[in-house]
């Protein structure tokens, strides 16, 4: 067992958890995107920051990522932690602004104003439809292509998967778009996740090539009808 | 919508260049199975096809047990690799801060407009491909642009047509004549002494160098070019690239022996004197440009 300090309070957890898992057995609440149960951890999206160590030697991890240490002290939400854990919500929403997830964290966090340019990228590369296609569906159908800022999600060849089932997986886990996450009732599929009264999504162009691996795509052939 | 992208795509593979799936399965026996060599196999595909064409990549996604989009995230993240057939020439411009600097955009500029392609695209004639790197490390020598394994410095916006009339010519076509590198000399038979120049026949303008060659009990005349650093010759018959030829005094018949083998393909080096003192020799294999002058 291991024996740590998260925001001053003993924990002891086994060995290989993560400072994420212990701070949730604490209660501590710590936000994140990119992480879910059942999938290996993969620390893309920043937002699980903590702050670690003391005095000049205190540096900011990815708490989902950082493997509890033995008298490790760990503040989930010190000033530095805060500060950072905004300006990457900022930038999250700068790159998706229509996500209902990403909308909620950055309400919840005080971002009132955006000081960055919309990009609407519909994808923020979090990489939680890699892992459940290839952790949870044993599919592999997709994948990350190209690099740097050029980098995106999606199949090989931009063309049905082989592999594919149709599982709908992908679309499940996404947090950039609500319209895929939430329904899966017919009558409810017009969006409307973001609340706002017209989803920037659902104008766009070439919507339903966005994204969605799935040939014919569940969601398009909904809003369809 | 969907299906459609999906039938125009399976005819575009078709108009490609055919697959041979029984070199994919030579480059893969020839590398360990375990994972590790992934780009090593992705190399040998594109040195023979110029590109990683899209069945392939699938073959050996299938042989190797490595899902489809492993690969295919590979062969988009490494620049070196292209999905997309490239041409017979590749014109390469650096565009680093040193280059930058001494004008390579406008070098570049002026190559998109001869050739009538953006940076990163192929002629629709199959003969160039344009791309920028972004530092070839001769940062002095700015701008550099490399033609099919060729540097070029200090190059001027001027310049640009005649790189590219020297890249369809090839670049190690030497310019008789002009080039200090090649002069004539007069060889005799190492065994007899005879001279054999032979001024009935001319190679490059010049008196030619008589010998009999024979392969596989055919025998026949060859005469080479006198200037030494010119590879021309004419021949009596077709002689297969790649073959070992045997070469014969044509004055006293007797067979020119050779000293050492070449450097480059290991065939014997043919040796003959040089008038005035010395030895030149030369490979005895077709195809093979490996020469040599020892002076005494």
């Amino acid at each position: 067992m291991i024996t740590l300090k998260i925001n001053g309070l003993d924990v002891s957890v086994e060995q290989g958890t993560t400072l994420l898992e212990a701070a949730k057995f604490l209660g501590f609440p710590i936000p994140t995107l990119c992480h879910m149960e059942g999938l290996s951890p993969y620390g893309a999206c920043r937002l699980c920051v903590v702050e670690i160590g003391e005095g000049p030697k205190a540096k900011l991890v990815s708490s989902c990522t950082y493997p509890a240490e033995e008298d490790l002290r760990v503040r989930t939400a010190s000033q530095r932690v805060l500060r950072a854990r905004k300006m990457i919500l900022e930038l999250l929403l700068a790159s998706c602004p229509q996500s209902k997830i990403i909308q909620d964290l950055a309400s919840a966090h005080g971002i009132r104003q955006q000081r960055f340019k919309q990009e609407h990228e519909d994808c923020i590369l979090c990489g939680l439809c890699v892992r459940m296609c290839a952790e949870q569906m044993v599919a592999k159908a997709i994948g990350f292509r190209n690099r740097g800022q050029n980098r995106s999600i999606g199949t090989p060849f931009d063309v049905k998967s082989d592999v594919c089932r149709l599982c709908g997986g992908c679309m499940y886990v996404c947090p950039a778009c609500q319209l895929r996450c939430t329904y899966n009732e017919p009558e409810k599929a017009i969006c409307g996740g973001c609340a706002n009264l017209t989803p920037p999504c659902v104008d766009k162009e070439q919507f339903n090539d966005m994204m969605c691996y799935m040939d014919p795509c569940v969601a398009c052939e909904i809003k369809k009808d | 919508m969907k299906q459609d992208a999906v039938v125009s795509n399976k005819d575009s593979i078709k108009s490609q260049e055919q697959v041979d799936s029984e070199y994919i399965l030579r480059v893969l026996e020839k590398h360990d199975e375990n994972h590790g060599e992934l780009i090593a196999i992705l190399e040998e595909i594109q040195t023979e096809y110029g590109y990683l064409p899209e069945e392939a990549l699938r073959i050996v996604s299938d042989k190797t047990n490595r899902s489809l989009v492993d690969i295919y995230a590979v062969a988009t993240f490494y620049r070196t690799f292209s999905l997309k057939p490239k041409g017979k020439h590749l014109v390469c411009a650096c565009l680093g801060t040193a280059c930058h600097v001494r004008g390579a955009p406008r070098i570049i500029e002026e190559f998109e407009q001869q050739l009538g392609i953006k940076a990163g695209q192929t002629t629709e004639d199959k003969e160039f491909t344009l791309e920028t790197v972004n530092c070839l490390g001769a940062c002095a020598l700015g701008p550099v642009v490399v033609i099919d394994g060729y540097y070029f410095s200090k190059v001027k916006k001027s310049k640009v047509t005649q790189l590219l009339d020297k890249a369809i010519k090839g670049f190690d076509e030497l310019e008789i004549g002009k080039d200090k590198r090649i002069f004539p000399v007069d060889v005799n038979c190492p065994n007899c002494n005879h001279d054999l120049k032979d001024e009935t026949f001319e190679v490059d303008g010049c008196p030619s160098v008589k010998l009999i060659i024979s392969l596989d009990h055919k025998e026949g005349w060859l005469r080479l070019s006198s200037l030494y650093g010119s590879c021309n010759f004419s021949t009596e018959f077709e002689i297969p690239e790649g073959k070992v030829m045997n070469f014969t005094c044509p004055h006293c018949r007797k067979k020119l022996h050779s000293t050492s083998n070449c450097s480059m393909c290991g065939a014997p080096m043919i040796s003959m004197l040089v008038s005035g003192g010395g030895i030149v020799s030369i490979c005895s294999r077709r195809g093979c440009k490996n020469h040599m002058l020892d002076l005494i």
